[in-house]
């Protein structure tokens, strides 16, 4: 589909290789861009409403998005095409959920978008509805994100104002945790249950919101779908790498000058990103890249890779949802690895006996690996029970989990011999470097 | 076919690696841990028979 680029001056109209793109003109600040300032921005966006509906891609967008390569930002960067197809083609009773609940901890870039870029994501959110033909547009947010309700909140209030969208999009604040944005949770709690994920199939795009075909996509895709609706296909392909084209958010933490979100191209080396942070504030040790479910990288051969899905999926990692954390050597990867999982053993919705039991298990074997004293048998064990819930629970809460450790063992081996010889963890009595919610 | 565990119904009672330990056996803290694959025709008996003791009908047989 080529559309016609937007007036001169606009992101539009530069070809698509500039960065940054969903975050190109925010004023200073960090205020949201109110509506008028958008569509000055961007140019109005694209409606399909009133010229035909009906079953299948009448506008072209599916098709549009399916061409653009563009892949989910929420984790796990499945093809946002599939999805659209697949909820297109399950009849007109679909429902859109904007999945803006961002339950991992090291991750920003979510909100920071919905908070400064509302009207990009609500864009996305009702340019998607008219793609696969639905009637109904949930924008779910965290409830203790305030800030970002409250933006958004705003910028409803403005569309509605000036009868902006053909379908109205409604609000929901929705509980926090870190499995509860899950696409089947997610689902399951917008139908009055509670927020844990549930057996699949059915997935959402078969049977979700009110047992219609729903189509739930994080927000950042939206945003980016916002784009190659109004500048298309070719344009979006301009950024990123040829299997995994565009530019994405990440969230860029620990020892760096400018701890934030920033935007990248996919295929960006973790130098270049870590350098769009600022640059790192002190010798590193490792990186986490993914999140939670992530997995750890030795710094020194690290700053080369590139951040891409297929090239972190060869060292046995994921892009996930964009967090790169820079690990300074005075901190211990034992220790934040310890701490994280226990974190997320406790964030298990309960329901799998593998999750419950095995993740509780890798906590205490890795908490034990983070203390004092030789510990051969708990190592050994660790490696078994990773090995053991891997692919045995409804989501993959288990399977995220022994990743994480599974690097973690592999990357801090000379970590876990310190604190088997030396009795003690060094950074004992620092401030942790990874977030984890209390 | 495919022996396949609704790990959310499953709570571990263990019948199944009982009656098929062939293709069934027991992570550490006793849920089952499926071999993947199809079922071998000659094995289907024992697997209809582990399906059919399941209590919580947790376990099944797909195509």
């Amino acid at each position: 589909m080529s559309r016609s680029p937007a007036s001169a001056g606009t992101p539009g109209a530069q070809g698509g290789a500039q960065l940054p793109r969903l975050l190109s003109g925010l004023p200073a600040g960090g205020a949201a861009v109110g509506l008028d300032d958008h569509l000055r921005h961007w140019g109005p966006p694209p409606w399909w409403a009133g010229r035909h509906r009906g079953r299948g891609d009448p506008s072209g967008l599916v098709a549009a998005v399916e061409r653009s390569g563009l892949q989910g930002r929420g984790g796990a960067r499945f093809p946002t095409g599939r999805k659209l197809r697949a909820v297109a083609d399950a009849g007109p009773r679909s429902v859109v959920v904007a999945n803006g609940t961002e339950g991992e901890p090291a991750s920003a870039k979510d909100r920071f978008l919905m908070a400064v870029c509302p009207h990009l994501v609500l864009d996305g959110a009702v340019l998607a509805a008219e793609a696969v033909g639905a009637r109904e547009v949930v924008v779910c947010v965290d409830v203790r994100s305030r800030a970002v309700l409250a933006s958004l909140e705003v910028a409803l209030a403005e569309r509605a104002s000036t009868g902006l969208d053909p379908l109205v999009a409604s609000l929901a604040a929705a509980p926090s945790g870190y499995v509860a944005g899950e696409e089947s949770a997610l689902v399951h709690w917008l139908n009055r249950g509670p927020a844990i994920p549930t057996a699949v199939p059915p997935r959402p795009f078969q049977r979700g919101v009110h047992g219609c075909p729903t189509l739930v996509q994080n927000v950042e895709t939206l945003a980016h779908l916002a784009l190659v609706a109004r500048f298309g296909d070719r344009w979006f392909r301009a950024l990123g790498t040829a299997e995994e084209p565009g530019s994405t958010l990440l969230t860029v933490s620990g020892a760096v000058r400018w701890p934030g979100v920033v935007e990248v191209a996919i295929g960006t080396s973790i130098e270049d990103a870590v350098a769009a942070a600022g640059g790192p504030t002190a010798e590193l040790a490792a990186f986490l890249v993914g999140g939670y479910f992530g997995t750890w990288l030795p710094a020194g051969p690290a700053w080369d890779i590139a951040l891409s899905q297929a090239s972190l999926a060869r060292l046995g990692g994921l892009l996930g949802s964009g967090v790169l954390v820079a690990l300074p050597t005075g901190a211990c990867g034992l220790a934040e690895t310890a701490r994280v999982v226990r974190y997320l053993a406790g964030q298990s919705a309960g329901q799998c006996g593998p999750c419950v039991h095995g993740l509780a298990a890798i906590a205490g074997g890795v908490a034990e690996l983070a203390g004092p004293g030789p510990h051969r048998q708990a190592e050994a064990a660790v490696r078994r029970w990773t090995g053991q819930v891997r692919g045995r629970g409804a989501c993959h809460h288990p399977d995220g989990v022994a990743n994480l450790v599974d690097s973690a063992l592999s990357v801090f081996a000379s970590e876990i011999e310190r604190h088997a010889r030396a009795g003690r963890c060094r950074a004992a009595g620092r401030p942790p470097v990874l977030p984890v919610p209390l | 076919m495919y022996l396949k565990v609704n790990p959310i119904a499953c709570d571990g009672s263990a019948l199944c690696a009982e009656l098929f330990p062939e293709r069934v056996r027991l992570d550490d803290w006793g849920y089952p841990i499926i071999e993947p694959g199809p079922v071998p025709a000659g094995l289907l008996p024992h697997a209809r028979r582990a399906v059919a003791a399941c209590p919580t009908l947790a376990l099944r047989l797909e195509a």
